[in-house]
């Protein structure tokens, strides 16, 4: 007995050193709290400067809690912004939707149809998404003119469209290459044709790569500015430029400033909180690490 | 292996979107790459040969050369910060306390936010007025009695580029977390628990074992934030606007093309700003993609 207890290492430690790693485990909260204080500051004081009342904003002032909670500065802020945050999501939905179907088809036709020189293409695809945009943009603007579309929504949603391609059709390419052969086989053996087998087996199993794409091309789509700020003329301008036009104006007072930038921040934030775990599979496969 | 008519099927599928990449990515980069040899400079289009003219007068324009300081600044601060407490939240996090999950989303939530946002609200921590009209991040430092901390923010001179990096890193910091964070969930625990056994301390086993085995996502994460930061734009224009001293490639493409309508310079600048990505990302994605295939 005496010498398997010496050869065996023992499983429970010593009390003190339980009690000494749980303090120090204890300790790792500290900066975890630090850093989440450090996350959260831009939140909380866009929060309570739009939960204070007009008489009580002052720079002054702007690290205290609000005495009494009111919403005019919410209100305001809305009043100015309401029509840009129309214009975005009017721009932003068609623009997500129909990237999403077309990266689905893409993606379906690329993992299951090994064509001669799609090791060519996928890479060339695939570049398209980290190029900077200065290297397209005069081009697109003039493609725009001549084409009519500048200006308005419209060209902004096909300018999304277009460039959300590489990542949608990424995404989807990577989920139907998991998928087994024998799946597409089987529905083949009863005779369903190419559309068939996509609309019956795969696009009902894609539901949850529909949902990181859609919510990644919203995402990206409404925090966009470079492309919303060359391509459209102020009456359709989408949210970003709005605010960031608010902000460069000396009318506009700050605490408003900071009501509308809540305001513009609120559809992705709610996107993040309810479906966060596709939002960090779409980020992911930003990185090519999906 | 496929039928006749699905072969076809499957090209009048694919080949929209492959056109449209084709003509809106490598089209119009021709495009640019033929409009920065013109002396487009003005309304009108103008294709008139200019060569490399363009390019030479970049190289020597004293604002091109604010742009690539500001860049070289802005770069390492950001990939360096943004890596370093990246790979600290990590380790913190995969410490398997409770509440990793809540932490995990207050790190990552500002990736959901767009760069507008987050420099309007910055653009107001970062309030550079002194005494009495002292407000932001100044005036809780100044209460918290931590006075050495107050500074000129973004309106530093020379270095005021350093406090934008500042907000990139509160930005994109989150990511670098969820990239190491996966590398470290990818290490076998039995690995780092036979060291253990062996007697190595814990500082051992990150420097000798989980370092050397998270270098992969190191590469990947500073080629990532580094081509990020070569684009890096709209988080300037939200903070500060368009100002000589914290002034980029990108927005001096923007100002000179639809501003100055120099469109050959812009072009230029745009095509420079293609080659410094392509540096960074074309091997990355030739590596990334051969070993995706050995798999």
């Amino acid at each position: 007995m005496t010498s398997s207890s010496t050869t065996v290492v023992p499983r429970t430690k010593p009390a003190s050193t339980v009690k000494r790693v749980w303090q120090s485990r204890n300790l790792l909260y500290v900066p975890l709290v630090l850093m989440a204080v450090f996350y959260l500051i831009p939140v909380y004081v866009m929060l309570i400067t739009g939960l204070k009342g007009f008489d009580e904003v002052s720079l002054r002032t702007m690290w205290d809690l609000p005495q009494s909670i009111q919403f005019e500065n919410f209100v305001a802020a809305f009043k100015e912004l309401a029509p840009y945050l129309w214009n975005s999501f009017n721009m932003v939905i068609p623009a997500a939707v129909i990237s999403s179907i077309l990266g689905s088809l893409n993606g379906f036709v690329l993992a299951k149809w090994k064509f001669r020189g799609a090791d060519i293409i996928f890479p060339l695809i695939l570049f398209g998404m980290f190029i900077p945009y200065q290297s397209i943009l005069i081009p697109l603007v003039e493609f725009m003119r001549r084409i009519n579309l500048y200006g308005g929504l419209p060209g902004l949603v096909l300018t999304h469209v277009i460039y959300g391609l590489p990542i949608t059709t990424l995404t989807f390419r990577n989920y139907y290459a998991s998928i087994p052969k024998e799946l597409v086989e089987a529905s083949r053996m009863d005779g369903a044709g190419l559309l068939g087998t996509y609309w019956h087996i795969l696009l009902p199993i894609s539901i949850p790569s529909f949902v990181v794409v859609l919510i990644w091309q919203f995402t990206s789509a409404w925090n966009d500015f470079l492309f919303a700020v060359v391509l459209t003329s102020p009456t359709n301008w989408p949210i970003t430029v709005a605010l960031n036009n608010m902000a460069g104006s000396q009318i506009i007072a700050w605490n408003i400033q900071m009501a509308g930038s809540f305001l513009a921040a609120v559809p992705t934030l709610l996107v993040y909180i309810f479906l966060g775990r596709y939002f960090l599979r779409g980020l992911m496969a930003g990185a090519l690490k999906g | 292996m496929l039928k006749n008519k699905d072969t076809i099927l499957s090209i009048a599928l694919v080949s929209p979107s492959i056109l449209a990449i084709l003509i809106f990515v490598y089209g119009f980069i021709a495009w640019s790459g033929r409009v920065s040899l013109s002396q487009w400079k003005g309304l009108l289009p103008n294709y008139d040969w200019a060569g490399l003219r363009n390019y030479v007068e970049l190289f020597s324009d004293p604002r091109f050369h604010i742009d690539i300081r500001n860049t070289v600044i802005f770069t390492v601060i950001f990939v360096l910060g943004s890596l370093i407490l990246g790979l600290g939240l990590a380790i913190l996090l995969d410490q398997g306390l409770r509440g990793e999950g809540f932490f995990r989303s207050v790190f990552l939530f500002p990736m959901a936010i767009s760069y507008i946002v987050t420099g309007v609200v910055w653009r107001w921590l970062m309030n550079p007025a002194m005494g009495s009209r002292m407000s932001g991040l100044n005036l809780l430092f100044s209460n918290l009695g931590l006075d050495f901390l107050v500074n000129q923010w973004h309106t530093t001179p020379k270095w005021g580029i350093a406090a934008i990096a500042l907000a990139a890193i509160w930005q994109m910091s989150g990511f670098t977390m969820a990239l190491y964070l996966g590398g470290l969930r990818a290490i076998s625990y039995e690995l780092r628990e036979a060291a253990r056994v062996d007697g190595a301390t814990e500082f051992q086993i990150y420097r000798r074992i989980v370092f050397p085995l998270l270098a992969p996502v190191t590469l990947s994460a500073m080629i990532i934030l580094g081509h990020m930061s070569l684009k890096v734009f709209d988080l300037i224009i939200a903070v500060a606007g368009k100002q000589l001293p914290l002034d980029v490639p990108s927005i001096y493409m923007w100002q000179t093309t639809f501003d100055g309508l120099f469109y050959a310079r812009g072009a230029s600048i745009g095509i420079l700003l293609l080659l410094s990505v392509a540096v960074l990302i074309v091997p990355y994605l030739y590596y990334t993609l051969r070993t995706e295939a050995e798999v």
